[in-house]
């Protein structure tokens, strides 16, 4: 099997765009997902009625239907009903939708692990409810659910994949180009998994760091 | 008008087309689970062997699948595995390939996880009873490992059913291609076809991985103790 150089420097910036798009839109569907998550988690903590119930349903609903399909519907269904968007902002806003879920549930198993005693000291010290989730319960939680945090991260910045279903030009939708115009499919899916190694490796080295570094709040446990 | 477009579910053959191309994809939903599971074991069993080298190379082998999408492997197999044998595989047994290797990479790990878990005394008593290796896993580790593997098995089929979704991009005819078939038949008659259709593909989907994720939530607290 000879690998054709040549074609694989041509290909390079081609490679290149498209991995600035993965990790953009990576990037803000983890940051709307976390935003999404805490929301939830803190809405569940709280038992706001009606809230409540439509977080339940929400978390079901994402978490068990695939993100192809939401991407379509999104994309392809609601702009009959007149809601038009940009692909990337629906690649964003499904992303979001799906790893808002995913967030929320490990938010909410973090603070359920924060213990009795820290809630109810905080509580007799005469914490206000906002104190007591932002000066006790979210550092505390934050450092337990941090590997689950860490781990929908990742599983977010390989769901961009899905996304080229749906015309954006991320490494993928290129890859599925460059095989139909070229058919040079050992470089270009090489370039796809290079891309991808350069991407996940990185990151999932940073966060394995950041898990070391949130580890603070774990003692007394 | 608009309320007519659910119409386009109910005209013709549409629904049993549908519900043909979701049987497609719950079959290799379920054939590569099957395989999967059984490979799985064999690959937890030997993620607890004593040997640094295998452990590595099983550790190697569920990394590589959890770094890289599934989607890139279904890619890999079906454009160049196929390019690199010269020989042609059909998109679905591309499908059940990859997803029973993958569905072998995380079972091995969930199978590892309960075995390891148990106390090393079970391991102990059942050697000073005499029994042989493949005794100590038939009657000790096996039956009691599967209570606390259950939960985190059932998740991960759940997760494999909603991947099958990606098959669609390797040229099976699955429930999203028989609906993109459907939008694109209707689209001028039912503009808005594709609300409909992908909105039913999505609430089936939904009846398909709710109860499992409820039973694996549901086992997971009974045997939590």
């Amino acid at each position: 099997m000879d690998i054709n150089w040549q074609f694989i420097i041509s290909t390079l910036p081609l490679y290149q765009k498209a991995a600035w798009i993965t990790i953009k839109l990576g990037f803000w569907g983890t940051l709307l997902s976390l935003v999404i998550g805490l929301v939830c988690s803190i809405i569940l903590y709280f038992r706001i009625k009606v809230l409540k119930e439509l977080v339940e349903i929400y978390v079901e609903l994402s978490r068990n239907t695939p993100l192809l399909i939401q991407l379509f519907f999104l994309y392809f269904g609601l702009t009959k009903l007149g809601i038009t968007m940009s692909e990337t902002t629906c690649a964003i806003i499904g992303l979001a939708f799906l790893g808002g879920s995913y967030m929320s549930e490990a938010f909410r198993s973090g603070i359920e692990a924060v213990s009795k005693t820290q809630i109810e000291s905080g509580l007799s010290i005469g914490l206000s409810q906002m104190q007591l989730i932002r000066y006790v319960i979210l550092p505390q939680a934050f450092a337990v659910t941090m590997p689950s945090l860490a781990a929908n991260c990742i599983f977010l910045f390989k769901e961009t994949s899905i996304v080229g279903a749906i015309a954006i030009a991320e490494l993928m939708h290129v890859t599925q180009d460059v095989i139909g115009m070229y058919y040079q499919t050992f470089e270009s899916l090489f370039m796809l998994v290079a891309a991808y190694l350069i991407i996940i490796l990185p990151l999932s080295f940073l966060l394995t760091w950041l898990e070391r570094k949130v580890r603070y709040a774990e003692f007394g446990n | 008008m608009q309320n007519l477009g659910i119409n386009v579910l109910f005209e013709g053959t549409t629904l049993q087309r549908l519900f043909e191309g979701l049987m497609m994809t719950a079959g290799i939903a379920f054939i590569s689970i099957i395989i999967g599971s059984f490979l799985g074991i064999g690959m937890g069993l030997l993620r607890t062997s004593k040997s640094r080298i295998v452990q590595f190379i099983c550790r190697l082998y569920l990394e590589v699948f959890r770094i890289i999408p599934i989607l890139v492997w279904l890619f890999i197999v079906y454009f160049g595995v196929t390019n690199a044998l010269d020989i042609h595989l059909d998109g679905e047994v591309v499908a059940v390939i990859v997803f029973s290797l993958w569905g072998a990479a995380e079972m091995g790990d969930i199978v590892r996880g309960a075995l390891e878990s148990l106390p090393k005394h079970q391991v102990e008593s059942g050697k000073a009873i005499g029994l042989s290796f493949w005794g100590l896993y038939r009657y000790v580790l096996i039956p009691q490992a599967v209570r606390r593997m259950l939960p985190g098995a059932i998740n991960l089929s759940t997760r494999m059913v909603k991947t099958t979704s990606l098959v669609v991009m390797i040229g099976v005819i699955d429930v999203v291609k028989v609906g993109q078939q459907i939008i694109e038949r209707s689209i001028i008659k039912v503009p808005t076809a594709s609300f409909w259709v992908y909105g039913l593909i999505f609430i089936l989907y939904f009846i398909i991985c709710y109860p499992l994720s409820k039973l694996s939530k549901k086992l997971e607290a009974k045997w939590e103790n």
